[in-house]
Order: C-alpha cells, then structure tokens, then sequence
C-alpha cells in the first residue's frame, strides 16, 4: 500500500473506541436527555391479522401526564409510507404505513402512538388504549402462501407472491442431460433476530424559530435517514438534521427507515417539545426487522468423478407482511451468491418472494450471502455423500484456478481475484484434517459420534457499484488538516462497531506521517459529514476508507508542493515522516509538518497558482464488488444419548485481503463465527399458526453464551483487491457466512454413517436426538455400539 | 420493561416484616433478590399493590451448622450457598444445584428462599430440597411451621406457603457415612432453567447395597417431584449399569410430563431417563469415596 510509511497500519492496535465505551461514559440516544422532553410509546397490535373496528383513545387521552394519543387517523396521511429502496420488476406493492391503516397484517405492528411526561405514566396510559380488532385469517408459512386458497395479506392484492425472480447462466437443461449423478438437497434457513445489544431508539427536537428538526437514532444510514425522514414528512431536507450517536451493534437491522423515527419527528414539530422513543426488547423481536427466512430446493447435475456440471435452485424467501428498506432486494443475493466459489458453467436460479402475516425480513449480517453459502456448501457435501468423495476432495476439484481471475459467474458477477485452494489447503493444514478423519475412523468404532466439517466461500463485499445498488454505492469522505496540524477526518460512513475511528486513523496517520492521536474521525453527524450512503455489506473500508485515501493522496500532494517550494526540493523527492516532511536525498532538507500546514493558513508563501488551505473531499465510486473467501473447518462431539453438540475445534483461514488492524478483522471473525454458532444451534423466530411469535423473550430465544464458544482458531492468506487502492476488501459478514455450513456439515458428518444425509438448523438438541432415533430405529440410547 | 406503581416498604426485622404481611397480605408481594418478581413486574405480568422488600432484615441471611443440620437464612444468595465451605463439605449436592442456577449476577443476587416461595417448575433448587429431604420452615405472626420438602411443592408456581407467612429458612439434614449425592442438569439454552435437572442422594450399606435413595426431578413436570418407583427399584440392592438403567428409566413414570419448544415431553423422558442415570453414578461414586 502506498502509504508514506508503516507506523500503524497492519498493526494490531487497540481499539481508540474502547476507553470511553469500557468506561460507560459513552453515549447512546438512550443517554440523551433534553429539557421538557417527552416520552413515546407504540401500541402495538396483538394480532397477526385483524380488521381495526375502531379505536377508543378518550381513557388514555385523560390519562395524568399524557400529552398526545394519535391513529393512523388522526394522521390523515400526514406521514408518508416506511420507503423500500428496492425494486424488482413485476414486484406488487406492499410498503408499511407508519401506524396500521384499518388492517393489522403481522402481530406487533402499531396501531396507536401515545406520548407522556414519563416512562410511567406513557405505560400506564397506553393499557388504556381499546383497540377493537376483527381477526382475520392467517398464513406464516411461505410455501403454503402461495397457494391459491390462502389467505391474501394485502386483500388489494391478487397473491401473495410479491415477486418471481428467476436467472439463468449457461444451458442448464444440457448440463442435467449430460449428468452422470443427480443429486437433490432440500434446506431451510430459518428465520433470525439480528439482536443488536443496544435496541433501537430516537429523539427528535424541533426548532420552531429555524425550522430545524434534529434526530438522533441508533443508525446505520444517517444521510439516507435524513432523506427519507424528509421525504415522509414533506419537509425541506435542508431542515433535517440527523445524528447517530454510539450505535450497539446493528447487524444490519439499522440498515433502515422506521415508523417510530417519523413518528417522533412529527410528534416533536406537533407538541413543540422533544420526542423520545426507546424500545423494549420485546418489541425488538416483534418490530425490528428480522433475518433469512429462505427454504431452497437445490439440484446437481455433476458427473461421477465429481465434477459440477450444473446447479437448479428453487428458493421460497419469506418477506413478511410489508416492505422495509431492502427487503425485496436480500434474495436477490443469495441468487447472485448462489455459485459460491466453484465453476458452476450452466446455473438457474427461482426465486419466490412472498408476503406472510409476519414482520418484515431485511438485511441481516451477510444478507442473502450467508443463506446462498450455506445452500452451496451444504449442496457439495450432499455431492460428496452421494458420490462418496471427501468433501475436501470434492471442493478443491471445482474451484477455478488462481489465474482464473477475474472470474465471470454464471449469476453475472465478475470475482476480481482469489486463491480458494490456498485457503483451504491452509485450513486443512492447520486443522490437521488427515489426522482429524483418521481420530474420527477410530472414534466411531468405539461408538463415538465425532464430525468434521469443511465448508469454503466467497462472499460479495464493498457493496458497491452504483449500477448495481439501490441508492448509489459510493462512499463519501472530507479530510481537513487543521491549522494546528491535527488532522479531522470527515466520513459518510457511519459505524455501529466496526472500529473505523481506529482503522481509519491507522491509515491517515500513516500517509500523513504524523501520530493517530493527531486524527480525529468524525462519523454520524449530517451537519459535519458529507453525503454518505453508511456502513453496511462490508463496504466501510474498502469504499469509505478509499474515499479517505484519495483525499489524503491529495492533500499529501498538496504539502509535499509547499513543502518543496520552501525547501526549494523537487516534491517528488520529498517524504512525509514522524511529523517532518523530509528530503530523501538530503535528510538535512527538512521541514516539521506543522510548518508546511501553517503555510497553506499563512498563504504568504504558496506555490504559484496553488490555493490556500488544506482541505479534499472524495467521492468514491468503486468499479466493482470486492470478493473475499475462505475455507472453515470445524470438529463437534455429539452425545449419541441427548442430541448435545459439544464443539471441539473451529479453524478458520479466511482472505479478506490487506489488512489494516489484525485485531479489528479477528474481531470480526471471530463475532461474526459466534453469531453463526447462534444459527446453527439455537436462534430461530418462531411464529405459530396464529402468527404469534413464541420464542419472542431472551429467555426463550436463545443466544449462545460464552461457555459455548471454544477457542477458534484464524489463519489468514492474503490476495489484494484491484478493484480498490488499498488492496482491501472487506471482513463485517465472512465469519457467518463460512461458519454457519462448516458446522452443520460437521454435525451431519458425525451422523453420516448412521445414514443421516441432512438436518435443518437450529441444530436443537432435541432435532439431534430425533435424526439419532430415528436412523438408529431408536437403540440409540441403549446400544452404545455404531450401526 | 416499567413496572405498574406499588407501594414499597422495606421492613428492619422479621417481626415488622410480618406485620406488614399480616396486614397487606394477598394484595403484597416478598421482594428478596428480586430476580423472578422484578422481570415479571416489569413485563406487567405482576402488578403487586405492595412490595415488602426483605433483603434488610440481616438474620435471614446466612448458613449454620445445627443439630446435624445445615440452616441456610432465606435470603442467602445462590453465590453464598455454590461457595460456601460448610455446604461445599456437608452436602456437595446442593453446591453444585447453586452453582447450575443462571448466570453469576443471578447468583450474586438470588436467593435461597426467593427461589423456593417462587416454585419455578424448572428450578433447580427445588430438586436438591426434595432429593435431601429438606425442611422449609414458614413464619407467621403467629409462629413458625415446618414443611418437608416433599409436602412444600404443590403446583404450578404454587407452595403450601400462606399469604400471611415468610419463607425464613431451610433445614437440611446433613448426610452421614457411605453417603453421596449429586446435581446434573440439562439447560434451557435461552433460560438457563433447567430442561431436566436431577437431584440424587445415595446411600451405601452393608455389601455395597443401596441403603436409602432419594430423586428430585425439576424441569419435567408442574412442580418439581420425588421419583418413587425409581427409587423403589433401586432400594437395598447393589447398584450395577444395567439397575441404573432401568431404575433411570422410570423416573418419570405416572408423570404428567411438560412439553414445549424447548423440549417435548417426549424429549424430556429421554433425557430424564439419561440425566438420572449420571446424577445416580455420581452419587453412588461419591458414597463410595469416589470424586464424581
């Protein structure tokens, strides 16, 4: 990388973030308090589908402390629809009114918004709240929606098929002619809670004498937030202020617009008085986007030594009941993903996108590539089984070669650069894989279930190109050396977690030659950054940080001319280092950093024709997607007796390209890898027939706990990126999306020779021990010896 | 998560603690570490007119040795009673029940007696009282009454405690010679409460028999239970794998067995079955002077 020096970047530097967040003297909008606020809650409909009769708000509205109880129709279309950026052709309409407009179409929905001068008071007043609901029937099953006697979510609507989206590449029909094997696998991944530790929350202010509405929310998407705000409230976007403070964690669940952050904007212009809504967890499971949700029927035509000639893909995407931001749009991913990282000539993919009395799914960590990873691979292990090939085998059979790349897929997407052998060669290496399937041959003779799982990817990140994004996929930054020296670096991404004030400052720190604590990185505030898009699929780094980068070429260029006009040196002999700017052929040509700054202040001594200040701005447009990859290996023990998985080992060898702060990309991992620990064998939303949520308490949803997590192990190989200066490409989501295969193909093999070719996560014990019954023909708890 | 408003009094002693239950009775509810009745507030789910807050009333708090007896006050935390020598060395089993409960801010704040009056059909307490044949000792203005174990359980939820009394402490008998007892719990993974969570206490006689044998079983069913016809199959004879087995299966016989997401009944007789099984070898091996 071409950075004047190495000081910081590719150090494993801990995190600037951390002493204020360890300290608790951070803040979250929850911290905020303004004076004479008000607090807001959301009625929300106990039924998954009702008519509203009517709603009687005369008992909440007398209620002590209350300062406003609304409906949808006393809004009277005041509020526009929550905005859905994607669009799929053919696609039926189906966006979600900021409070339920005569029908209720998923359980937690709002239908009443109640504000008061306390907490308290706001519960006790919205008991009082009597909605008459006419329940209607229900449909949560996606396959079942479909069909033409179910019940319709949107009455106006002919179906509830929101949209088919089909794509093939190559002749497929040729390729399962041709094939020697036909292997079928048919997989759920199940519906998940993003969880995020900090809820969501905002607080709007209104300035009446400026007609500035300011917003703090828990986001990931200030500037799109602020457009959309704007947009829903016919109200100047030049008037909209928006801040995200420290966010706890996203996932991809604040990748979105919601009702509360309009209705509490509207609220504050209304009552004149700040506006406050904090969620509860509860109604975080209930109204805070949901994850996956996507039932695959896939289909290998291969030949016997094991060749992949050519894959169909049947997919079911269970939407909800309404649009959210991106809903429409995550499928879409796991079609494009769907190759994974193999040459898959001939591929057709059928997605099914449709409406159920449930709350809406969105983007999830990984978003459609965890779901489209976790089909492939479990889809090679099927191929593996069936031809009976080791998984391993089987893989490095069908990647393409590294002097493949750029490689174009069947789906249309160009991988820019990889070596997905040399990960899996590393992975296998470190896991001591020959070793592992020998223990396990001899384990299983004692009766012992042990498995071992392989599972390789690549995963689509830096999203994106403007083309082939929703709402434009640049990223945005301003650099601005200050008078003083100090450098603030202004970025259109907005981070919840990702370690960027660390990251970023590494990198400036270095092309500028001075010290990271001479950096400051502002991030979140609409009023002080530049337009952004915000920080989602993996993209801060690789386009935010590139945007930053260009802007530090520049200004770097920039001091270098001053410099050289002062030193009378030819800039292109000059370095900027430890806070001089330094003559590489006379170190004695020197001149201090501070001097060079205060110069382009001063603006007495400039270059002819350059102008004063130091200040670049840049925006980034990348030519295409990043790719990184990897392969997983992971070992598990499974108690033949109760269906408990222990986990054994987890090695992970994952390339996400040059790497700036090792400690922030194994913090990725090695989150990212527990939260699939979290699919594989605990999460899922459960909504019964009657659309309620049932696992919709963290003490019946289950996350998985730290006494769960073995020591995983990461490896890393390193293939820089073209497609960006830095050469890096991004780590936010690989760690769910190679783990959560490389486990359920453990737990599988350990069954496998009991015949077990499948099972659906979560990996629940009970689902363990049944699969153990049911092959065993139910000995398994009395016979100690394997069948 | 905000609670309905209620009363709150925070009583010096026990005898003005019973006043205040003497007089508020049904309409009150015992704050001890609040860790059942403070979520269930919050929820809304429980919205007492009066909370009678009884963590200050220091002679409940504690573990003593009396009489062959261990007497732990009520409001000793689980932390207290998991790390307790005197427990650690006297009744191993009731440790290692303390040390299965929650997480350690649970168990910095929960207590002894909290937990019984709340009667979870999943806790884990309840197991080990039974299975020891404890003693839970009741006060009213009027005296003090002694409930065996076996008697305290009576539903869902639901203990032999009246409105009008305090749970003030528990009496267990301290094991003598040739005696072991285990805790072996499979945990609800979101809860931490235990799917299934067995209780056992052996004791050996002559020629390794099994002189006495006592099961708890939480999780499984209503409130927890004493499993009888396991324990009858094992009574007075040596113990060997193939006894256990069919011992440990009957654990949950005429059981009206609990089923939810979590577990089917079906899935938790299995795991009764297996789970008892452990917790009966542990014990055995312990009688026997065996670490387990």
């Amino acid at each position: 990388m071409a950075t004047a020096t190495k000081k910081y970047v590719g150090k494993p530097l801990k995190r600037k973030e951390d002493p204020r967040l360890v300290q608790g003297i951070a803040h979250y909008v929850d911290d905020l308090t303004l004076p004479g606020m008000l607090h807001m809650g959301v009625v929300r409909s106990p039924y998954a589908h009702a008519r509203i009769r009517g709603i009687d708000t005369t008992k909440a509205r007398s209620a002590p402390g209350v300062a406003a109880v609304l409906t949808a129709e006393d809004l009277a279309g005041a509020i526009g629809p929550v905005p859905c950026a994607a669009q799929i052709p053919d696609m039926k309409a189906a966006p979600r009114p900021v409070l339920a407009t005569g029908e209720v179409r998923f359980a937690g929905e709002g239908v009443a918004v109640v504000v008061a001068n306390s907490p308290y008071t706001l519960r006790d007043a919205m008991e009082l709240v009597d909605v008459d609901y006419d329940p209607l029937p229900v449909v949560v099953d996606p396959e079942k929606a479909v069909r033409k006697d179910a019940p319709r979510v949107h009455e106006e609507l002919s179906d509830n098929a929101a949209y088919r989206w089909e794509l093939e590449g190559g002749d497929v029909k040729k390729a399962f002619k041709q094939a020697e094997r036909v292997v079928k696998l048919r997989m759920t991944n199940q519906r998940l809670v993003p969880m995020a530790m900090e809820g969501r929350g905002v607080l709007a202010q209104y300035d009446r004498g400026d007609q500035r509405l300011t917003l703090w929310s828990s986001s990931q998407i200030p500037h799109i937030l602020r457009t959309q705000i704007a947009a829903m409230l016919n109200f100047p976007e030049y008037g909209v202020y928006v801040v995200v403070p420290e966010v706890g964690g996203g996932f991809g669940s604040k990748l979105n617009v919601y009702p509360e952050e309009a209705l509490a904007c509207y609220l504050a212009m209304k009552l004149g008085k700040p506006v406050k809504w904090t969620e509860g967890r509860r109604e975080n499971f209930l109204a805070t986007i949901h994850g996956r949700d996507e039932i695959c029927d896939m289909e290998f035509a291969v030949k016997r030594d094991g060749t992949l000639l050519g894959m169909r893909a049947k997919i079911f995407a269970d939407l909800g009941a309404y649009y959210q931001l991106l809903t429409p749009l995550i499928p879409t991913l796991t079609g494009l993903m769907i190759c994974g990282c193999y040459k898959l000539p001939n591929v057709r993919v059928e997605i099914t996108g449709v409406l159920t009395n449930k709350m809406s799914t969105d983007a999830y960590r990984g978003a459609g590539r965890p779901e489209a990873t976790y089909f492939i691979e479990r889809g090679m292990d099927a191929v593996a089984a069936e031809l009976k090939i080791d998984p391993a085998e089987l893989r490095r059979k069908n990647f393409p070669k590294p002097e493949d790349f750029p490689y174009a897929t069947a789906t249309g997407l160009i991988y820019d650069t990889a070596n997905y052998q040399g990960a899996m060669e590393l992975a296998l290496k470190q896991a001591e894989y020959k070793k592992l399937r020998r223990e396990q041959a001899a384990a299983r003779k004692k009766g012992r279930l042990l498995g071992i799982g392989v599972a390789s990817y690549v995963e689509i990140c830096a999203l994106g190109p403007s083309s082939a994004m929703p709402a434009g996929g640049w990223e945005s930054a301003t650099v601005r050396i200050e008078p003083t020296g100090r450098v603030r670096v202004l970025t259109g991404s907005s981070p919840h977690g990702q370690g960027e004030e660390t990251s970023f400052a590494q990198i400036a720190a270095d092309m500028l030659g001075v010290t990271m604590d001479d950096v400051i990185i502002v991030h979140g505030d609409t009023s002080a950054v530049p337009y952004g898009i915000g920080t989602f699929g993996s993209r801060t780094l690789a386009v935010g940080g590139t945007a930053m980068y260009r802007c530090l070429e520049n200004l770097r260029d920039k001091l270098l001319k001053i410099a050289g006009h002062l030193l009378e040196e030819d800039p292109a002999k000059l370095v900027l280092r430890d806070k001089r700017i330094v003559s590489k052929r006379d170190p004695k040509k020197s001149l201090p950093f501070g001097e060079a700054v205060a110069a382009a202040y001063t603006a007495k001594s400039l270059p002819p024709g350059l102008e004063p200040g130091l200040e670049a701005t840049n925006f980034f447009e990348p030519s295409n997607f990043t790719f990184p990859f990897g392969t997983h290996v992971a070992v598990v023990e499974v108690d033949r007796e109760t269906g408990d998985v222990k986990l054994l080992k987890y090695v992970a060898a994952d390339d996400c390209g040059n790497v700036i702060n090792p400690l922030l990309v194994e913090g990725q991992l090695q989150g990212g890898i527990v939260q699939s620990i979290g699919q594989v064998f605990f999460e899922e939303a459960v909504y019964d027939e009657q659309g309620q949520l049932i696992s919709g308490e963290l003490t019946d949803y289950a996350l998985p706990h730290a006494a769960d997590i073995p020591r995983i192990e990461t490896y890393h190989t390193v293939t820089p990126t073209p497609v960006n200066p830095m050469g890096v490409k991004g780590v936010g989501e690989a760690g769910t999306i190679g783990a959560t295969p490389t486990l359920v193909n453990a737990v599988v093999d350990a069954l496998a020779h009991l015949g077990v070719r499948h099972m659906d996560m979560p990996l629940k014990r009970e689902r363990v021990w049944q699969t153990i019954q049911e092959a065993t023909g139910g000995s398994a708890g009395k016979a100690r010896k394997a069948r | 998560m905000i609670p309905a408003a209620f009363e709150y009094f925070a009583p010096k002693n026990l005898d003005e603690a019973l006043r205040l239950v003497e007089r508020h009775g049904d309409e009150a509810k015992l704050l001890a570490g609040g860790h059942s009745l403070l979520p269930l507030m919050k929820l809304r789910l429980s919205a007492p007119r009066y909370v009678i807050d009884i963590g200050r009333i220091r002679a409940l708090h504690g573990v003593r040795e009396e009489d062959g007896r261990l007497v732990i006050g009520a409001l000793t935390t689980h932390h207290d009673v998991e790390s307790s020598e005197l427990v650690r060395q006297r009744c191993l089993l009731l440790a290692e029940a303390a040390a299965e409960i929650g997480d350690v801010q649970v168990r910095n704040r929960g207590t002894v007696g909290g937990s019984l009056a709340h009667a979870d059909p999943a806790a884990d307490y309840p197991a080990a009282m039974l299975a020891l044949e404890a003693e839970i000792v009741a006060t009213s203005s009027g005296g003090s009454r002694a409930i065996p174990a076996g008697e305290f359980f009576v539903d869902l939820l639901t203990t032999q405690l009246r409105p009008d009394e305090i749970l003030t402490e528990v009496r267990v008998p301290v094991a003598g010679r040739r005696s072991g007892g285990a805790y072996r719990k499979l945990h609800q993974p979101a809860s931490g409460f235990a799917l299934v969570g067995v209780a056992a206490r052996v004791r050996l006689g002559e020629g390794e028999k099994i002189e006495s044998v006592a099961i708890g079983m939480t999780g499984v069913a209503a409130h927890a239970y004493r499993a009888a016809t396991a324990e009858q199959a094992l009574a007075g004879k040596k113990p060997g794998a193939k006894l256990l087995g069919e011992a440990a299966g009957r654990v949950t016989e005429g059981v009206d067995t609990l089923g939810d997401m979590h577990g089917s009944a079906g899935y938790r007789r299995a795991v009764a079955t297996v789970y008892a099984r452990r917790a009966l070898e542990a014990a055995i091996a312990r009688a026997g002077g065996k670490t387990a």
